[in-house]
């Protein structure tokens, strides 16, 4: 069961964000962005991380992409003006350089990480609530503080911002 | 009986249950609004109006649906569609009851039971924003942009105390199953969040009630849909079963809070005092004397049409007590009883307050849940957190 969910949650995800770059409205780039995120935590729960899969609904989806489409709305940004003359080089031969770049990053991925180190469905159980707080307070304490610190210092910023706006 | 067949068979039971209880939730506040106001609210459509809810489906199903000009078709469509699936989704984590087993088959009363059940709760309900948002924004008129303005930034501010308010529980059960915390609850009511030791959460359920009154866009912040200033907010274009989609979805918000409140706080399915002391029969007087009172005054009757549907009432009531008592069907009934008590309640005092307070202006709103509802939430957290470290060791 877990194969035919991955492939059609990977199948969405990719497609979404496809759509986030075709789009020219914002808030249908914004949506499809909002689709990529819901089929990546789809995928975090196929893999065995629960709390992973919540945090990314309740953080990506139900916060930050919220505020996306807010001040989406509050400029009321219209569609983008799509130019026609783009370059025939540009044309011709920009998704066979993709799927190629991809192609030799997936091979590189295959030969160079031992098998080992991949994750497989079903396979890893520490996913919870209590076991992630564990691993976050004890093994990973430093990059956990040192990341908090960075988000206090990036709330001082926008409230110095805000605040030069006022005066 | 397989998993499968049994979970069909238990989600079809929350489904209609569910359902039914929207349609009629409905007809209750009306009916509470008005002996509110001094009026009788609905009456024509069966006894007591009690078949007003059917009537309204079959108006709003046979009303025209209408598409405005120059709308985003994609989105005007998906938004109440979102509306709704959301919030029946979220029905799906509550636990109604324990473990039980009726004619041979165990099962936990309840859909299902996620280790991270109040986040999966929690990222449903924080979904929900997108529907209002994309409802106002598709819809191409000013009235409904400026309600989908409002309602996604009240949103997102008022989730942010509902969120922290619900850490209060989470943090005396020490697990996110809101089966695991309804079970850590057990006893009598001395064991609830709201007054279990070391950390009574009495501040926290304040704050967890208020900021739900905000989350489901209920008066006092109804700002989204402030009929005097915008219409009817973000659903003004809407008409037919889009707009009865949204109705439906407000309701049943309205459900979900309560019963998550009734959960986290409230105890979930346990008595108020233990079944040892006999908890267990309450069910049964409650509803005797309900039949008394029927009878009571059906027997001296205020209209000449209550000599029968009162004592029919009565009959009726006095069955229900009498389930109560039949071995098989105890363990199932009472717990629904002590919980739909309880969540029942929780939906009374949300009409009870529409129909006592003003709204709010705007900017009242806004400081009210930065300046004072955040605030007093993140000292909840802080001293909970404080008191649960110290009584462990």
């Amino acid at each position: 069961m877990d194969v035919p969910l991955f492939l059609l949650f990977a199948a969405i995800a990719v497609a979404c964000g496809v759509n986030l770059v075709v789009q020219t409205h914002p808030v249908s780039s914004a949506l499809s962005l909002i689709g990529v995120m819901g089929a990546l935590a789809v995928l975090y729960l196929l893999l065995g991380a629960e709390f992973l899969a919540a945090a990314q609904l309740v953080v990506y989806a139900g916060a930050i992409m919220v505020l996306f489409i807010f001040v989406i709305m509050l400029l009321n940004a219209g569609g983008e003006k799509k130019s026609r003359n783009r370059p025939r080089l540009a044309a011709a031969l920009g998704i066979p350089l993709l799927m190629l770049f991809l192609g030799i990053i997936s091979f590189l991925i295959q030969r160079r990480v031992p098998s080992s180190m991949t994750v497989t469905f079903g396979g890893f159980t520490g996913g919870g609530p209590g076991d992630l707080g564990r691993t976050l307070f004890t093994g990973y304490l430093l990059p956990f503080e040192a990341a908090s610190v960075l988000v206090l210092i990036a709330i001082l910023g926008a409230v110095v911002l805000g605040r030069k706006e006022i005066d | 009986m397989n998993f499968f067949l049994l979970s069909l068979l238990k989600a079809g039971l929350v489904a209609a249950v569910l359902l039914t209880t929207l349609a009629y939730l409905q007809w209750v506040e009306r009916k509470v609004i008005a002996h509110i106001q001094l009026r009788m609210g609905p009456s024509r459509v069966g006894p007591h109006g009690l078949l007003q809810p059917l009537a309204d489906v079959v108006k709003l199903l046979t009303k025209e649906d209408l598409l405005p000009p120059h709308v985003n078709k994609f989105l005007y469509v998906l938004a109440p569609f979102l509306a709704v699936s959301l919030a029946l989704t979220s029905i799906a984590v509550i636990p109604f009851g324990p473990e039980i087993e009726i004619f041979g088959v165990r099962t936990e009363m309840g859909l299902t039971d996620l280790n991270i059940g109040i986040l999966f709760l929690l990222g449903i309900s924080s979904l929900g924003v997108y529907a209002v948002a994309l409802a106002g924004w598709s819809s191409n008129n000013k009235y409904s942009l400026l309600g989908a303005l409002r309602s996604s930034a009240q949103m997102v501010s008022y989730e942010l105390p509902l969120a922290l308010a619900v850490v209060g529980p989470l943090l005396l059960a020490n697990t996110l199953s809101l089966r695991g915390i309804a079970e850590q609850q057990a006893g009598s009511i001395l064991n609830w969040s709201i007054l279990q030791m070391p950390a009574p959460q009495l501040l926290g359920f304040l704050v967890f009630a208020i900021a739900g009154f905000a989350e489901t866009n209920r008066i006092p912040f109804d700002l989204p849909e402030a009929e005097n200033e915008l219409v009817a907010g973000f659903h003004t274009e809407y008409s037919s079963m889009k707009f009865a989609s949204f109705f439906m979805a407000e309701y049943a918000n309205i459900v979900t809070i309560c019963c998550l409140a009734t959960v986290l706080f409230l105890g979930g399915w346990h008595p108020v005092f233990p079944a040892s002391m006999g908890s267990g029969y309450v069910p049964v007087l409650v509803f005797l004397a309900a039949a008394g009172i029927a009878l009571y005054h059906g027997v001296n009757p205020a209209r000449p049409k209550d000599r029968i549907t009162l004592p029919a009432a009565g009959v009726v009531f006095a069955v229900v007590a009498g389930l109560f008592l039949v071995p098989v069907l105890k363990p199932v009934l009472v717990p629904l009883f002590w919980f739909g008590a309880k969540a029942g309640t929780m939906m009374f005092v949300f009409i009870w307050v529409r129909g006592t307070l003003p709204r709010f202006r705007y900017d009242q709103l806004m400081r009210f849940a930065w300046g004072w509802l955040f605030p007093v939430a993140m000292a909840n957290l802080l001293a909970t957190g404080l008191l649960v470290a110290l009584w462990a060791k």
